[in-house]
Order: C-alpha cells, then sequence, then structure tokens
C-alpha cells in the first residue's frame, strides 16, 4: 500500500517539478523516488497486511514480489532517457510523471483483490501508455503506433469490462475469494453459458494486454512506433503486471472453472509460441524482432499459467516470478542499448549493430548477454526462467506442451544469435564511430549483464519463494 | 576442495585477463593453465584407483528443486581432466603463434572454456552438467566466430544450432527422469538431480527407448557420429587453429564422455534396445569420414574427415559394453587428444609458413624442414595406429572389443586402420614429399618454441604407446563400476 501512496504522490511531484525547467535534476530526481519505494515495497516483505478499501486491495507477498519487478525494471530503465535530458525536452517531467501512474495501475493490477480493482488499474496504465507511446508527437510513426494502441486497448478493455459484468451477472460478487466459492457452487449450474462468456471475455481482454496469441496482431506495430524508451517499458512493466493479475484471476477467482479455462490457455500458449518464434524469426528489424520476440516470451509465460492449475504459490507461480524477472532484466537490456545504437546511427534493423563488438564492447556484451537470457541459454537468468516454468509444466504432466515449447524455443536461438552475429562477426561500416553512452548509462547496463549472470549461476535465493 | 579450485582457476585468470593487455596476458594465461596442470597431477597422484568417488563436494545449488552442486572425480574423469589440462598450456601456446586482435580476449575465452570442460567432467549433478555442457559451448562459439575464416557466420550458425538442439533434447530427457525421482535423503525438495538418483530409476523399457534418443541426441552432435556430423568438417575448418584444437582435442570427449556415465547407466534397456543401431552408424562414420578424406585437398579439412573417422570407432567401443573396449574408449580419447592436436598444429605451423592449406599448392618441404617432417611423422603414424605409439593401444583394444561384441562389425571397423594409413600417408607424400612446390626452397623449419608445443605432445604419444597400463590402471574400476552399472 505504502508503494501506491508514493507513486502517486511521487508522480505528482514529477509534475511539478517540470516547472523548474531544469531536466538534469529530473532524472536522478526520479531515479531516487523510485529507489525509496523499492525499498518501502520491500518493507513489506512477510508482513502481513489487513486488506485495504473493503477487501478490494491485499497487499501479500505476492504483490510485493511482483511490485518489486515491476519498480525495478522501471529504476534501470530510466537512464536511457538520458537522450531527453540531453536534447532539452520540455515534457520530460510530464513523461516521468505518466511512467509513475502507470506504474500506480500496475501495482493496482498486480494486488488487486475485487474486479473494479483490476479494471481501474488496467485503465491507470493503460492510459498513461496511451499518450506514451504517441510522445514522439512529429513521427508519424509514434501517431500511428498511439492511434493503434488506443483503439485496439479501447476495444479490448470494453470486452474485459463486459466480461466483468457478466462475471458479476452470474455471480452477484466482485471480490476474487467470493467468486471462487459462487463458480464452483452447484446451485450456479444454470447460469453457466453466462459466467463463461464472461471468462472467455476476460481472458480476451488480458491476453490482449499481454500480448498472447491471437490477440497479439497490435504488438509489433505499436512497439515498432513507439519511441524505444517506451516501448522497454511496455514489453517489461505491462507484461509482468499483466502476467501477475492474469496468474491472480485464474488461481484466486476460478480454480473451479479449471475445466475451461485450462484448455484454453493452453491453446492460446500453443499457438502464442507459434505466432511469436515464427514471426521474430522473419524480421529483419531488431526492434521488430524483439516485440515479437515479447510475444513468444507471453507464450513460455502461458505455460505457466497452464501449470499452476489454479496455485497462486508453488513452482509455477514462482516460475512465473522468476522468468518474468529475468525476461525484465534482459529486455530492458537489450531496449537500452538499441536504443543507445539507434539514436547514433539512425536505424534499427540488425546491420545498425554491425562492429559493435569492436567500437562499443561493453554496450556489445550486454547487448549478448541480453539475447543468450532471452534466448535461454545457461549462466543467464533466461535459462532458469525457462527451466522452472517447464519443469513445472513437466511434473503436471504437460509433456506436449513442454515438447513444443522446447522445439519453438530453438527456432528462438536463431533470431537471437542474429544480433551477436552482427556485433561479432560483421565488421563496422567505414568510418563508424564508437556510440556514446555516459557513465550513468554504462553503469545500469553492466549492472544488468551482472544481475543476469548472478541469476544465471545462483538462482536459489529468489527461486520458489512464492 | 580441489575440484572447487581446478574449476574456478581458469574462470578466475579468465576474468582477469578481460583487464591485462599485452604480454603480461600471455604470462598470466600460461601461468594459469600450467598452475591448473599441476594441480591436476597432483590429484591423479593423490587418488586412489578404487572405483569410488574421490574429492567429492557437495553443495545444494537450488534447495528448493533437489539440485546439488557436486563435482567428484573417478578414474574416467580423473583421465579426462588430466588430458584437458594437459592439452590448455599447448593449445595457448599455439594460439602465441598468431596475431588476434584483442589477444587476451582470445585467452580468456580459452581459459573460460576450460572451466565449461572441466565442469562437464566433475559434475555429478544431471543440471549442473548440462549447465557446464553449454557453458562450454559460449566461448567456443565465439573463438569460432570472432576469429574465424572467411565462411564463419554461416558455418559457426550452423554449428551453434546443431549443438544447441542437440542439447535442449537432452535437457528435455534429463527434466523427465528428473521427475521420476525421489527426494534425496535429508532433502526437502520432492526430486533430485543427482547421479545417484538417476542410476537407482527403474524405467520401463518402452521409456528408455524412446528417453535413449532425446539424451543421445546432445552426445551423437558433440561427437559426431554419422548422421549428425555435418557441422563438423565446416566447423573444423573454419575455426582458428586453437579453437579447432579445443573442438577435436577436448570437446569431441565430451560426447563420449557423456554417453558412457550419462546414458549407458543410467538407460540401460534403451542402450541394449538401440545399441547396435549406434554401432552400424558408427562403422558407417568411420568407413564413410575416411572415404571422403581420401578426396580433401585441404589439409585441415582432411584431417577433420579424419577425426569423423576415429571417432565412429570409439562411439562403437562404447557401445560394445565390454570391458577391453570401454577400456579401449579410455586410452584412445587420450591418444586421440594428442595426436589431433600435433596433426592440427603441424597443419597450422605449415599454413603460418606458406599461407596456404591447399595440398595441391605444396611439395617437397622435407629438404629444408627435418624436424617438422619428423614430428609431423610420428603424430601421423600415431594416428595411423602403428605399434609403440598410443594410437596403437587405443585402437587395438577397441577392435578387440568390437570384435567381441560381433565379429562381423568388427572386420568392417578394422578398416578404419588401413584406410587411415592410405589417405594419411598419401596426404604426407603429397605434402612434404613429392616434387618441389614453391615453397620449397623458402620454408624454414621448427622453431624452439614450437618444439616446446610438440615435445610434449610426442612424449605423450610413446608413452601411451610403451606404458598404457599408467592410464589404464586408473580406469580400470571406474569401467567395472560402469559395467556393472550396466549389467554386464
Amino acid at each position: 500500500m505504502t508503494s501506491i501512496i508514493l507513486l502517486s504522490i511521487f508522480g505528482i511531484l514529477n509534475l511539478f517539478m517540470g516547472f523548474m525547467r531544469s531536466n538534469k535534476v529530473l532524472l536522478p530526481g526520479a531515479m531516487l523516488l523510485l529507489l525509496a519505494v523499492f525499498g518501502a515495497n520491500l518493507a513489506d516483505w512477510n508482513v502481513v497486511h489487513a486488506p485495504y478499501f473493503n477487501n478490494m486491495l491485499v497487499v501479500d507477498n505476492y504483490t510485493v514480489a511482483f511490485t518489486g519487478i515491476v519498480v525495478l525494471t522501471t529504476i534501470v530503465l530510466l537512464p536511457f532517457s538520458r537522450s531527453y535530458v540531453v536534447a532539452g525536452e520540455t515534457n520530460l517531467a510530464e513523461y516521468y510523471a505518466l511512467l509513475l501512474f502507470s506504474l500506480v495501475g500496475a501495482v493496482m493490477m498486480i494486488g488487486y483483490n475485487h474486479l473494479i480493482m483490476l479494471f481501474v488499474g488496467i485503465e491507470i496504465l493503460s492510459i498513461s501508455m496511451y499518450v506514451l507511446a504517441g510522445s514522439s508527437k512529429r513521427d508519424s510513426r509514434s501517431n500511428e503506433a498511439a492511434l493503434k494502441y488506443f483503439l485496439m486497448g479501447a476495444f479490448a478493455t470494453g470486452i474485459l469490462l463486459f466480461g466483468i459484468a457478466l462475471l458479476y451477472g452470474a455471480t452477484g460478487t466482485f471480490v476474487l475469494s467470493d467468486l471462487a466459492g459462487a463458480v464452483a457452487a452447484p446451485e450456479n449450474a444454470s447460469l453457466q453459458p453466462m459466467l463463461y462468456i464472461g471468462i472467455l471475455m476476460m481472458i480476451i481482454g488480458i491476453g490482449f494486454k499481454v500480448s498472447a496469441a491471437p490477440f497479439h496482431f497490435w504488438t509489433p506495430d505499436v512497439y515498432e512506433g513507439t519511441p524505444t524508451f517506451f516501448t522497454a517499458f511496455m514489453s517489461t512493466v505491462v507484461k509482468t503486471a499483466g502476467f501477475a493479475a492474469f496468474l491472480k484471476l485464474l488461481a484466486v477467482a476460478l480454480p473451479g472453472a479449471q475445466g475451461f479455462w485450462l484448455p484454453t490457455i493452453q491453446a492460446m500458449c500453443a499457438l502464442t509460441l507459434l505466432l511469436g518464434n515464427v514471426g521474430a524469426a522473419v524480421q529483419t528489424s531488431t526492434k521488430r524482432m524483439l516485440a515479437y520476440s515479447s510475444v513468444s516470451h507471453a507464450g513460455y509465460l502461458l505455460i505457466g499459467l497452464v501449470a499452476s492449475r489454479g496455485n497462486l504459490t508453488g513452482d509455477a507461480a514462482s516460475g512465473i516470478f522468476f522468468y518474468s524477472l529475468a525476461y525484465s532484466i534482459a529486455t530492458i537490456a537489450a531496449f537500452g542499448v538499441l536504443k543507445l545504437v539507434a539514436d547514433h546511427r539512425q536505424r534499427d534493423d540488425y546491420a545498425a549493430l554491425n562492429g559493435l563488438g569492436k567500437t562499443n564492447p561493453l554496450l556489445a556484451f550486454s547487448m549478448t548477454v541480453a539475447m543468450l537470457s532471452l534466448a535461454g541459454i545457461p549462466l543467464t537468468g533466461g535459462f532458469f526462467g525457462k527451466f522452472f516454468l517447464l519443469a513445472a509444466a513437466a511434473g503436471q504432466g504437460y509433456i506436449g506442451l513442454v515438447v513444443f515449447a522446447v522445439i519453438m524455443s530453438m527456432v528462438g536461438l536463431y533470431y537471437y544469435l542474429r544480433p551477436l552475429i552482427a556485433m561479432y562477426l560483421r565488421p563496422a561500416e567505414e568510418g563508424a564511430t564508437p556510440v556514446p553512452v555516459d557513465g550513468i548509462q554504462t553503469a545500469t547496463l553492466a549492472l544488468l549483464a551482472l544481475l543476469s549472470i548472478v541469476l544465471g549461476i545462483v538462482p536459489g535465493f529468489l527461486s520458489g519463494i512464492l | 576442495m580441489l575440484t572447487a579450485v581446478l574449476l574456478f582457476l581458469p574462470l578466475a585468470a579468465a576474468l582477469l585477463l578481460l583487464f591485462i593487455k599485452g604480454a603480461a596476458a600471455r604470462a598470466l594465461a600460461l601461468g594459469a593453465s600450467l598452475l591448473e596442470f599441476g594441480l591436476a597431477v597432483y590429484a591423479a597422484f593423490a587418488f586412489k584407483a578404487t572405483g569410488t568417488v574421490a574429492f567429492n563436494l557437495n553443495y545444494a545449488w537450488i534447495s528448493s528443486a533437489g539440485i546439488n552442486f557436486h563435482l567428484g572425480l573417478d578414474g574416467l574423469s580423473l583421465l579426462l581432466v588430466l588430458l584437458t589440462t594437459f592439452l590448455v598450456p599447448l593449445i595457448l601456446l599455439s594460439a602465441f603463434k598468431h596475431k588476434y586482435d584483442n589477444p587476451s580476449t582470445f585467452y580468456a575465452l580459452v581459459l573460460f572454456m576450460q572451466t565449461g570442460l572441466l565442469g562437464v567432467f566433475m559434475s555429478l549433478d544431471a543440471f549442473l552438467f548440462y549447465f557446464f555442457w553449454e557453458v562450454a559451448l559460449i566461448p567456443i562459439y565465439f573463438l569460432a566466430g570472432a576469429w574465424g575464416g572467411e565462411r564463419r557466420v554461416a558455418v559457426t550458425l550452423k554449428f551453434f544450432l546443431y549443438t544447441v538442439v542437440g542439447s535442449l533434447l537432452m535437457l528435455a530427457g534429463f527434466v523427465y527422469l528428473y521427475l521420476q525421482t525421489g527426494p534425496a535423503a535429508g532433502s526437502l525438495a520432492q526430486h533430485s538431480s543427482e547421479l545417484s538418483a538417476f542410476y537407482s530409476l527403474k524405467l520401463s523399457a518402452a521409456e528408455q527407448s524412446w528417453l535413449f534418443w532425446l539424451i543421445f541426441a546432445a552426445f551423437a552432435v558433440k561427437m559426431p557420429i554419422f548422421p549428425f556430423h555435418t557441422w563438423q568438417p565446416d566447423t573444423y575448418t573454419e575455426a582458428p587453429a586453437p579453437a579447432t584444437m579445443l573442438l577435436s582435442g577436448i570437446m569431441l570427449k565430451m560426447g563420449i564422455y557423456g554417453t558412457m556415465r550419462w546414458l549407458l547407466p543410467v538407460l540401460p534397456l534403451g542402450v541394449s534396445q538401440w545399441g547396435f543401431l549406434v554401432v552400424i552408424l558408427s562403422v558407417i562414420g568411420i568407413i564413410y569420414g575416411a572415404i571422403i578424406a581420401i578426396r580433401q585437398r585441404d589439409l585441415k579439412r582432411l584431417i577433420a574427415y579424419s577425426s569423423l573417422s576415429h571417432v565412429g570407432l570409439m562411439a562403437a567401443g562404447v557401445f560394445s559394453l565390454t570391458q577391453i573396449g570401454l577400456q579401449g574408449v579410455v586410452i584412445q580419447m587420450l591418444a586421440h587428444g594428442v595426436n589431433v592436436v600435433g596433426m592440427f598444429f603441424v597443419a597450422d605451423a605449415i599454413e603460418r609458413r606458406t599461407g596456404t592449406r591447399y595440398i595441391p599448392d605444396l611439395g617437397g618441404l622435407t629438404r629444408r624442414t627435418p624436424i617438422l617432417s619428423v614430428c609431423f611423422l610420428v603424430m601421423l603414424l600415431s594416428t595411423v595406429a602403428l605399434p609403440l605409439t598410443g594410437g596403437f593401444v587405443g585402437e587395438f583394444l577397441l577392435l578387440a572389443g568390437v570384435y567381441q561384441y560381433n565379429a562381423w562389425v568388427g572386420a568392417v571397423a578394422g578398416l578404419t586402420i588401413i584406410f587411415s594409413a592410405v589417405y594419411l600417408l598419401r596426404m604426407f607424400q603429397r605434402v612434404m614429399l613429392g616434387p618441389d612446390s614453391a615453397f620449397s626452397e623458402t620454408i624454414t623449419d621448427l622453431t624452439g618454441s614450437e618444439l616446446l608445443i610438440l615435445v610434449p605432445l610426442i612424449a605423450l604419444v610413446f608413452w601411451l604407446g610403451l606404458f598404457p597400463n599408467s592410464f589404464l590402471h586408473i580406469s580400470e574400476p571406474a569401467v567395472i563400476n560402469l559395467l556393472s552399472l550396466v549389467g554386464r
């Protein structure tokens, strides 16, 4: 709860700091504020709080763990906004404020105990993101991205809300634990069509937010058009919060309807893995590849939902937590390097990375660790993320799904190697100059690479915590 | 404790190397690898060949999942650790002969790779084994990719995809086995990935049948045996010489070692079902590699195919499941490691002097290079398995084992010696003897520092040939253990 309050206050504070017209103060200021939020959040670990606001919001270890991921992700993302500072961007304070507000939404999505809270959280998060997607006002691609994201997003939210309404109609409650009882109650059997349509609509709505196939179609275009800095936020924070909400919905409210949603999620999972990986393999732009790769990672996380079988604790839930963390760290590093390189070389295809191993060894190394982690190669956190999820699923007997996921991760190897090939095996263009990187970005990239490797060597301290 | 030092010393040196440039980098890399060899020799002397695992080191790694950081050495792993630590300093010395960009990164990757290799040979936990299996791949990918020849991009991509696909299948197999295990004593986790837990599994024949191929896929690609070999000749040819030596001298043994430790005793029914097929594939590989080697005009490619042919015999020996055959595999792993590194070094020495590996361009080199010729000949004759050399002992035992397994297969496999005499002697004749070429008068003989690499190799060739028992007695209890686990 403290994190929601702090984030809201700091968001408003940031808006006022915009009056000072001093971009130099803004960046470290925002980072410090977020660090304070991170600390306040960790202080809630293993502390029992009564539910807030008439049982609408709960702060338990689950909330603390996923909030930790989204806040940490935002902290390490901020240094890559340096180019806005340098360029004297006049709206920087608003950008930071919107990021903080959308974090409030993310935390509400993670901690909700009431469907309306979920809806409010998703809306707070999304509306900030619609604005930020279009923040590059004079770039037609950014405008296109914002419009597409807004139209599709509004539509999906409508479906989600309709689903919530139907669920309420069928059960008469919004509170998750009451829902669970009502869904399982035999006297509600006659209401089943309404109930199932409601569940399906909610799955569609959230599936859209986490870009799970077949509701992923907006992802590549929106990710590509959105300024890279905000794309990184979209593909990490939005996805992590979305999956935390998804798992909670299925595990707490709907375990009684497993027979209905398990096959649905399984089918979505297989389709997401297929379309994400195959889509990524045929891209020529690094940014679009990362967009499709984020779709494919939604597929791996969906395996966790299947394996959870309606359990908020245990192997599968811990696996989703670990995977989200490893994925977020690697994705921020990948987008961070891509942003620095693309800003300097004015292009974002694979060839933009040519010879980076020579001109900027640290950027190249950071990108390498990120790619290996996303591909799930040992020594990186991504490997254990996949391992925990797949082992949990195999333990529940979903052998077919696991085999399919392993085959798809082989496809993944192909496209994650392409940036490495460009960076190390191809020479830089004539007269290519090193990409300028400042101290705090260097430190952040080194930290991200280190975190990925630490998660890949001693995962024990974060595995199985839920 | 000793195993941990063995494992982390090269890694520490590799990390240090990232900050050191110039001559100090060479000294550090070489010093660390020599110290490592010294430690391995010390381990060999402290080791009692009783069939038990020595130098155990067992910590909980991921305790919630029952995965342990468990290292140890038995006779089999000890010999491979010795081979690895013996070859790495020589490979580093051969790397000093080249002017690579970023040399300290190059040395760091070699040492990093050594950690991965040693980890593979010492792990007694399935996931730790898999972990190091992949760790060994990352540095060699960059070594071959960043410092390789013109076609390196396509070739290393193929290599990487082949090996990773193989190892992912192995991982899937391991996960299945892991989920069948019960909790280890005193552990809270539901399953255990300890080697001993895998050994005590009782799986049905039907399960073992498909699990066999999942796990064997990784080993078959790494060795490689026919038809999983297509990455091998290209990669050996395009990689820089030290990387080729690592690949052929040590990395190939990962596949054979893995089969012996993680396949035969874990899936004995699967092995008895599919063993004959694998032996047939291996024999096909022997003949196939040899015939293609005869037609090769690129020195490195010829040695690559020769290696393919020889590894086929080792694979057949593994699946013969006889004591004599497995002992042959052990000694041949050492002999082949020494031979192939020596051969690639000589080929590299010739290429550095003449600028070409194209056999028809070479010829008549002996006159100016008597020492080089002698060294080349020794390595070559050991590869052909002439008595007195290590290659002879290995191939003799192997053929004896395969003959015991099936006389007809043994007879066909025996062709490997005849074939290798054909293509290797013919190659020697065309490169070193024969009509003069453009380089006959200008080529210089081996320098002292190059002899520093070849003399230890030659010494080991003869040692293995004359006193094989000094190594065989180390591995014997381990091999007997292995056979009793398989049920032979």
